[in-house]
């Protein structure tokens, strides 16, 4: 799970972490306001998105009057910001975060991962901060600096001094430096974290170690002990048929194409978008419904499918292994029995009892098209899509 | 012989009483599985298909001789019943549950470095289907007569997508000697790597099958591993070509967020290993079979 910066912010301050002085507005008039509480006389208006790259598409601006901060404000409301981030739909500004601007001396890159070689959490530094990561690895790979932190007793002190002189911090900074570390390995770690990314972290005019900006994102798995954590969600930020998947426990990735996958498990859903690629169609989604493909599951696949405009075509896939075909089969023709579709059908069946569940499909009467091998599922389901195009018919049971 | 899992192996079930578990310990049994005993803290004394149910895993062990484990607990407390196997002398675990914490994870594997080698628990999972050595015992959830017994080693991130690689390699008469599920979580207890040794090992073991999937640094490590100390054949499938850059497909694991980690990287590191790459799902079964036909040609 993701949270806004100004969030992230909190919580890093409160393990030690440097910040500006901010705060929250949900209007222009407000961001006005904040800002004449926080005073000075320049401010950096920031887009609340979940996505980085905010900058080059004017979510970040720098004002030096009140009446500049309500226009930056009023021209980041509402619109969706387009980052590389993003995706083409973009993401909608429904808060902004009004910032005291800081002298900044020097920009460093700060983050920390779980590093899946090491299997332990990884602090990733560099002395090139403001550009992406990628691009640091890309263009300046010798200015990173990489520890991995022993799980049993934490990130140590001498750890923290070692990336602090790396990145050339003058010695009357480096304690300031270990305060910074230590914080955010704490709150990665306390907070069951799989990222903190602090880009910049800068130095300022007079040496002071603060975070310009700040990214946390959570496991989902573990936020079930962290309910203050999970307070911080914003669904707003979400695509709405991955939010609603979710609240159902089905697993969904919406996608650009027009075949819709229903298919249990994960590898086998993968593996089925990627057949439907290689027969010259595109997936329209990802989902996942889980090993147990109960009919319940399969009703909820389908409502869920179809609410995306873009899919002609539906290919089912599901390998019964501990349950029966015929089971599973049940499931699809209730299901479609219940809530009709109008876009073709295909359903592949395979594992136990695969002939009787190939009846009950044969059977229902429903216009359902039928493959035995995933390959001719893929291209049957390509087939109807394309034929329906051409003839804006249904192709009816084979 | 097969690799981790035999007909010897003496299994318990914790987190025996719960719905799933009760079902699949009654599948093991019926496969031939020998599983002796059950675990649930509070349940001790009861049975469960026939099967005695104790306190801890230390009581277990001393009582039936265990060898082996398969964790079915939810996840909030799956990591401390891994840890609680190791303790006792278990020499093989199978963790089933989906949705550990990551950190938990972590601080497992940190918990089994306790050990000498020679002692240390071998960890497969968590979130994957389990281990089967066709014809000998099931360990985990799959169905276990999709599998015909033979000499192909099988190691795979997903469930359902080794189901369909099995069920292939069935309709053309080909069996397999062990299957191994490593799971779909970013941090999981044996890499490809760990299993390919043991394959590599196993008399009985002549082709492996490595079913892999977009997500972190395990095939190409695998890769690197195979170049140099792998002689026997490896057939590998990597699923995801479609799958878009930074989005959690699924499983926890399979997201790509570094160089090397998308499914073309994968395919075209694991081909320069020497690895011949099935270019689709739907003949990973093939694939393997021409692989087998070569080597015995």
């Amino acid at each position: 799970m993701d949270i806004h910066e100004y969030q992230a912010k909190e919580i890093l301050s409160r393990f030690g972490v440097d910040v500006p002085k901010g705060a929250l507005a949900y209007s222009p008039e407000q961001a006005q306001y904040r800002a004449r509480e926080l005073g000075g006389n320049r401010w950096i208006v920031k887009a609340q998105i979940h996505a980085g790259g905010r900058g080059k598409a004017g979510g970040v601006q720098v004002c030096d009057s009140e009446s500049e901060i309500y226009a930056a404000a009023d021209d980041m409301f509402g619109r969706k910001l387009v980052t590389h981030q993003t995706g083409p739909e973009g993401k909608g500004v429904y808060r902004v975060y009004v910032e005291s601007a800081v002298n900044i001396a020097r920009e460093i890159y700060l983050g920390f991962v779980l590093d899946r070689s090491s299997q332990r959490v990884m602090i990733v530094a560099s002395s090139e901060g403001g550009m992406e990561i990628e691009e640091i690895s890309a263009e300046r790979p010798d200015s990173i600096v990489r520890a991995t932190v022993e799980p049993a007793v934490g990130l140590q002190e001498f750890q923290a001094r070692e990336i602090a002189f790396k990145l050339g911090m003058k010695a009357g900074m480096v304690q300031q430096m270990v305060r910074t570390l230590q914080g955010c390995y704490r709150a990665f770690t306390e907070l069951d974290a799989t990222m903190v990314e602090i880009n910049p972290l800068v130095v300022t005019g007079n040496d002071r170690i603060v975070a310009l900006d700040g990214k946390m994102t959570f496991d989902d798995n573990a936020l079930f002990r962290h309910p203050q954590v999970s307070e911080l969600r914003d669904k707003s930020q979400e695509d709405p048929r991955e939010s609603r998947a979710a609240d159902r426990g089905l697993s969904y990735v919406g996608l650009d194409g027009n075949i819709g996958c229903i298919v249990n498990g994960a590898g086998l859903a993968m593996a089925t978008m990627d057949t439907i690629k290689l027969a010259g169609g595109e997936p329209a989604n990802f989902l996942d419904i889980g090993g147990g493909a109960t009919p319940d599951r399969v009703a909820k696949a389908f409502n869920l499918v179809t609410s995306d405009k873009n899919v002609q075509a539906i290919l089912v896939n599901i390998f019964a292994g501990i349950n029966r075909c015929d089971w599973v089969a049940e499931g699809v023709v209730q299901a479609l029995r219940t809530n009709p579709v109008d876009v073709p059908v295909i359903v592949r069946l395979s594992g136990t009892n695969v002939e009787e569940g190939q009846k009950i499909i044969a059977q229902s009467g429903l216009p359902l098209i039928r493959a035995t091998t995933l390959m001719e599922a893929a291209e049957r389901a390509v087939g109807a899509w394309k034929n329906d195009l051409d003839q804006n018919t249904h192709v009816r049971a084979v | 012989m097969s690799i981790l899992l035999d007909r010897d192996s003496k299994v318990i079930v914790q987190g025996i009483t719960g719905k799933m578990a009760r079902f699949h310990t009654k599948d093991m049994l019926n496969y031939g599985t020998n599983v002796v005993g059950g675990v649930v803290p509070g349940k001790g004394g009861e049975t469960v298909e026939g099967v005695p149910v104790f306190n801890t895993v230390k009581e277990a062990v001393a009582a039936t001789g265990a060898n082996a484990s398969l964790v079915f607990v939810p996840p909030p407390f799956a990591a401390d019943s891994i840890m609680e196997a190791a303790d006792a002398g278990i020499k093989y675990c199978v963790c089933i549950t989906d949705g550990i914490p990551a950190q938990d994870m972590i601080r497992v594997k940190r918990y089994m470095y306790r050990y000498p080698k020679e002692n240390r628990m071998v960890l497969t999972g968590p979130n994957c289907a389990g281990t089967i050595s066709p014809g000998k015992a099931l360990l985990g959830i799959m169905p276990g007569h999709i599998y015909l017994q033979g000499n192909i080693g099988i190691i795979g991130r997903s469930g359902t997508l080794g189901y369909e690689a099995a069920a292939q390699l069935k309709e053309l008469g080909l069996g397999v000697s062990t299957s191994v599920g490593i799971g779909g979580d970013p941090i999981n207890g044996s890499s490809f790597m760990d299993i390919l040794k043991w394959f590599e090992e196993d008399p009985e073991t002549e082709v492996i099958a490595m079913i892999g999937e977009i997500g972190g640094p395990q095939e190409a490590e695998a890769a690197e591993y195979i170049k140099h100390h792998v002689t026997k054949p490896v057939v590998a499938y990597v699923a995801g070509l479609t799958a878009p850059k930074g989005r959690t497909m699924g499983h926890a694991g399979a997201i790509i967020s570094a160089f090397g980690e998308s499914a073309s990287e994968k395919v075209e590191i694991l081909s320069n290993a020497g690895v011949v790459v099935a270019e689709n799902p739907a003949v990973i079964g093939e694939t393997i079979a021409r692989v087998v036909k070569a080597k015995a040609a």
